[in-house]
């Protein structure tokens, strides 16, 4: 089986994996890293998404191999240390979630979100999440979650 | 109260751990050793089993192949029914086997035809392709009310027409009579959409097997473990419940679909028995799309009889419900005793009477989601009532209002066996058309002509039968089971408190909620309160979470303990400060003799409980520690008005929800931010049943929406915000005078909008999902038939 090396959360990391292996699985699976979930087979529900090179990605769209040398953020990554990130405060103070399982997606969709557009409009917000699902909240809570993460990281209300 | 206890908005103790990535669910857990399984599942709705042809995928290294054969030999049992229906004639329902893995014939597309195990789960996929099936393909029965039919195809040969029960509720003659003398009769027909209930957590279920002590344990993504425990162990393998371990982490939702004993997990549990290793298996999502119990799936016809001034006669409903291939675990009890007892709705319609007939097909099981009977019943009663008000010239409002049950009523027994202890119906109305400012409509939907827009207003008033059940009553209906919940409240030494709730969360919020009661009445800090749930090894029994029974179920247990470790901890005191008990209070936390300075903390009472250094051992044992099983006395009744505003587009058919006004009634409240959650959530998916959520079979049983491809889940950009307010009137009957807020927004949305839909078309016949297409269609039709 082939080896593929990539740097994620900031540490540099390696494991052997068949070549039609997933980033999402390998991540889970080879990493330990669960906090990154598939709740879809079709790249639709968006709960696997993590930051590649900066971009957001759906990491069940690419094979582990093709993440070689890659620069990798998963949801681990997004506190430092015990020190929330104000996106992770934001979802928590605006009742952002429920069960969780999209939570991981939906906030490295939002980080991305707020990165091109520090002050999006709700239906910017609302147009931003067209490739991720929750079937809890009924997305309410989740815009205003990231209504007041853009606040909270320098974009105005 | 501290300012974490009741009513308080507290931030949920569980999100940390959710918004860091350290969540554990099922398929996060990995056992040593373990072995991955494949379920090869029937691409066929209705086959004959020829052969199953195992070799090839053993010779490639296949740990096991398990088929039906293996099954029947191993002597397990079919999946069992929780609840038993009695046809009209006071005979049994019908209930064929459902074999853990198929034997001889599948039933519907993704019946197990064999679990094939192997080192890795690519490589039990490859092996899977190399089990040879040999079908002979038969006709398939799909829709209900053809399956029902003569000369339908024959899912089961023991049950004959497809037919698994006739049952009926309510009264005929009064009824007919009724109508006899109606100066209006309203008549509707309507087909609730069959849906996908979609947590977007998939199943998964971890077998493992300890040669050195014979226990099983299963990792399951169950709203329910005992449940599981019981169902699995007693019914289907066979294992005793103190060899047999259920766990289920964190579960990324459930809406009712993670409720049912599902073969997977009976499967894995007997495997990791079989090959001696640990057996784990995680659904795909296009797998959960043909193993998930699905919901709804109603034909329905119904008529209201009206007088002259409007006011409602009689009610009748003629049902057609389909159960798929097999009864999943509460599937009967659904079109039934969660349906039809709701017919009644918030209206003192003096008579009701109501048929269902439950049909077989070679379809997905049909079981609870959430809402399960209720959300179908409030769509039937909403409707006609909206069409009655359209078709004797009333406004919906008014006629509401002029039909409700008064809240000086109470408690209120409606003709359909339940018997409402609360509420305050016109205030849920009034207060809803002010928020969304009724009376402003007609400008607002001159404003939207101007546009060249439709713009119509629904109203949806909807009541609901949750916290299920008084056991006894249950029992009687035919539930295989008690509904009582269990609650335990473990004080430690030092006054910390961990809590054992039979109850289960799965997005609910319990380990906050439950922590805030704990709060309030023992003065204690949230942050020293540990909610436990999810594992019958820790737990002392529990029948898990659905129905919206957790707090109002779940939650009295945890309070019934509370108040004796109160009453103990009351004695201790009562002996430490040598006063009498009855001269003991307890307020914020502290243990006081009335009228004096007296007073103990209550962790200096944990302590002596523990240290009994100076404790009344004449009357009481050591220890801190209470568990109550409380089953409850009736229904909780939340209810609530739901109103919906939307604007089409005549040109495209596009309906854009602009308001969504909920008002709704769940008594009292212990977390109004959870609370509003589970509206905004339940919401969403009553307007996506109405406006794009659809499982479409084809005539040879394919399921045509089989992924997020096809089946359309409803997206943030559908909705606006939603806007949420409540009406508090208290339970009754328990102690916390809770209701439960689970389901409410599912049961009620789904109505409003497609009222607001009708209203603004003009057109009654909408069904749902009222997609572009329809509304596009429906507008087209209405328009060619008013030039002709």
């Amino acid at each position: 089986m082939p080896t593929v090396s990539m740097t994620v959360n900031g540490r540099k990391m390696s494991g052997e994996c068949e070549e039609r292996t997933l980033l999402v699985n390998f991540l889970r699976e080879n990493l330990g890293l669960t906090g990154t979930h598939v709740g879809c087979d079709t790249s639709q529900c968006g709960a696997c998404c993590v930051h590649i090179n900066g971009d957001s990605v759906k990491s069940c769209t690419m094979l582990a191999l093709q993440a070689e040398g890659a620069e990798i953020t998963t949801i681990e990554g997004v506190a430092d240390g015990d020190n929330l990130h104000a996106i992770q405060e934001a979802f928590r103070d605006n009742h952002g979630l429920q069960c969780g399982f999209c939570t991981p997606g939906m906030i490295m969709s939002a980080l991305d979100l707020l990165k091109h557009n520090a002050n999006p409009s709700e239906a910017e917000i609302r147009h931003h999440l067209e490739g991720n699902l929750c079937r809890c909240t009924g997305y309410h809570n989740i815009v205003k979650s990231i209504q007041a993460a853009a606040a909270a990281m320098g974009g105005t209300p | 109260m501290t300012g974490s206890g009741i009513g308080a908005r507290v931030r949920r103790k569980e999100d940390k751990r959710f918004i860091t990535g350290r969540g554990n669910y099922t398929d996060d857990i990995n056992r040593h050793g373990q072995t991955h399984a494949v379920f090869l599942r029937s691409p066929h709705a209705h086959a004959r089993i020829v052969s199953v042809d195992t070799k090839a995928a053993m010779a490639a290294g296949a740990v096991a192949v398990l088929t039906g054969k293996d099954v029947a030999d191993a002597g397990i049992n079919g999946l069992p029914c929780g609840w038993l229906i009695h046809n009209k004639d006071g005979s049994p329902m019908k209930e064929p086997v459902h074999p853990v893995i198929a034997f001889d014939r599948v039933r519907h597309v993704g019946d197990i035809i064999a679990m094939v195990i192997a080192e890795t789960k690519n490589k039990a996929r490859d092996l899977a392709e190399l089990v040879d099936v040999d079908y002979e393909v038969l006709p398939a029965a799909v829709n209900a009310v053809e399956a029902l039919k003569p000369g339908a195809p024959q899912v089961h040969d023991d049950v004959e027409g497809n037919l698994c029960y006739d049952w009926h509720l309510g009264e005929r003659e009064p009824v007919d009579a009724a109508f006899a003398q109606a100066a209006h009769v309203t008549k509707l027909d309507v087909y609730n959409n069959r849906l996908a209930p979609n947590a977007m957590e998939p199943r998964a279920a971890i077998g493992e097997y300890d040669r050195a002590s014979d226990e099983h344990t299963l990792y399951t993504t169950s709203q329910n473990p005992h449940v599981i425990r019981l169902l699995m162990g007693a019914f289907v393998l066979g294992l005793p419940e103190h060899k047999l371990r259920v766990v289920a982490p964190d579960v990324g939702g459930g809406f009712g679909s993670k409720i049912f004993h599902y073969a997977e997990e009976a499967a894995v549990t007997w495997a990791s028995k079989v090959v001696g290793r640990p057996v784990k298996w995680t659904s795909d999502r296009s797998e959960a799309f043909i193993s998930d119990a699905q919901g709804r799936d109603h034909h329905t016809h119904a008529e209201l009889a009206l007088d002259k001034d409007g006011r409602f006669l009689a009610f009748r409903v003629s049902t057609v419900a389909n159960m798929g291939a097999y009864l999943s675990t509460f599937s009967t009890s659904i079109p039934t005793y969660l349906y039809a007892t709701l017919l009644a709705g918030l209206y003192a319609t003096p008579a009701i009477y109501a048929e269902v007939k439950a049909a077989f097909t070679n379809t997905v099981p049909v079981d609870a989601y959430r809402g399960a009977g209720r959300p179908e019943a409030c769509f039937i009663v909403e409707s006609i009532v909206d069409k009655a008000a359209h078709e004797t010239g009333r406004d919906p409002a008014e006629l509401r209002k002029l039909n409700l049950i008064p809240a000086s009523a109470m408690p209120y027994q409606t003709p359909v066996a339940l018997q409402y202890d609360s509420g305050d119906f016109v205030k849920n109305i009034d207060d809803a058309l002010k928020v969304i400012d009724y009376d402003g409509f007609p400008a607002r939907r001159e404003a939207s002509k101007k546009k060249g827009m439709l713009r119509g207003i629904g109203l949806s008033s909807y009541i609901e039968a949750c916290g299920i059940a008084p056991s006894a009553v249950a029992g009687a209906l035919g539930a295989r089971a008690g509904l009582y919940e269990s609650g335990e409240v473990r004080v430690h030494p030092t006054g910390s408190v961990t809590v054992f709730t039979g109850s289960h969360s799965h997005g609910q919020g319990h380990e906050t909620t439950f922590a805030q009661i704990v709060c309030e009445r023992l003065g204690v800090a949230i942050e020293n309160v540990e909610v436990v749930h999810g594992d019958t090894a820790k737990i002392p029994f529990g029948m898990g979470t659905y129905g919206s029974r957790s707090l109002a179920v779940g939650g009295v247990a945890l309070h019934n303990s509370l108040e004796k470790v109160i009453a103990k901890g009351r004695k201790i005191a009562a002996h430490m400060m040598e006063a009498a008990e009855t001269d003991v209070e307890f307020k914020d936390g502290s243990f006081r003799v009335a009228g004096t300075d007296k007073s103990l903390g209550f962790g200096e009472i944990a302590l002596q409980a523990y240290v009994p250094h100076n404790f009344p051992h004449d009357e009481l044992e050591p220890g801190l520690d209470e568990t109550s099983f409380y089953d409850p006395k009736n229904f909780t009744y939340p209810n609530g008005c739901h109103i919906c505003e939307v604007e089409i587009d005549p040109e495209t058919g596009v309906t854009r929800i602009e308001r969504f006004v909920a008002v709704d009634d769940f008594g009292n409240i212990i977390n109004p931010m959870i609370v509003e959650g589970q509206v905004h959530g339940g919401i969403m998916q009553g307007i996506g049943q109405a406006l794009c959520e659809d499982c479409i079979y084809d005539e040879a049983g394919q399921l045509l929406t089989g992924s997020y491809m096809d089946y359309c889940m409803p997206k943030a950009d559908m909705v606006p915000f939603y806007e949420v307010g409540t009406n508090v009137v208290p339970c009754t009957h328990n102690a916390l005078g809770v209701k439960g807020a689970g389901e409410a927004g599912t049961i009620g949305a789904a109505a409003a909008v497609i009222n607001a839909i009708r209203q603004a078309t003009g057109v009654e016949d909408i069904q749902m999902p009222a997609t572009s297409q329809r509304v596009w269609q429906a507008i087209n039709a209405s328009a060619a038939k008013a030039a002709a």
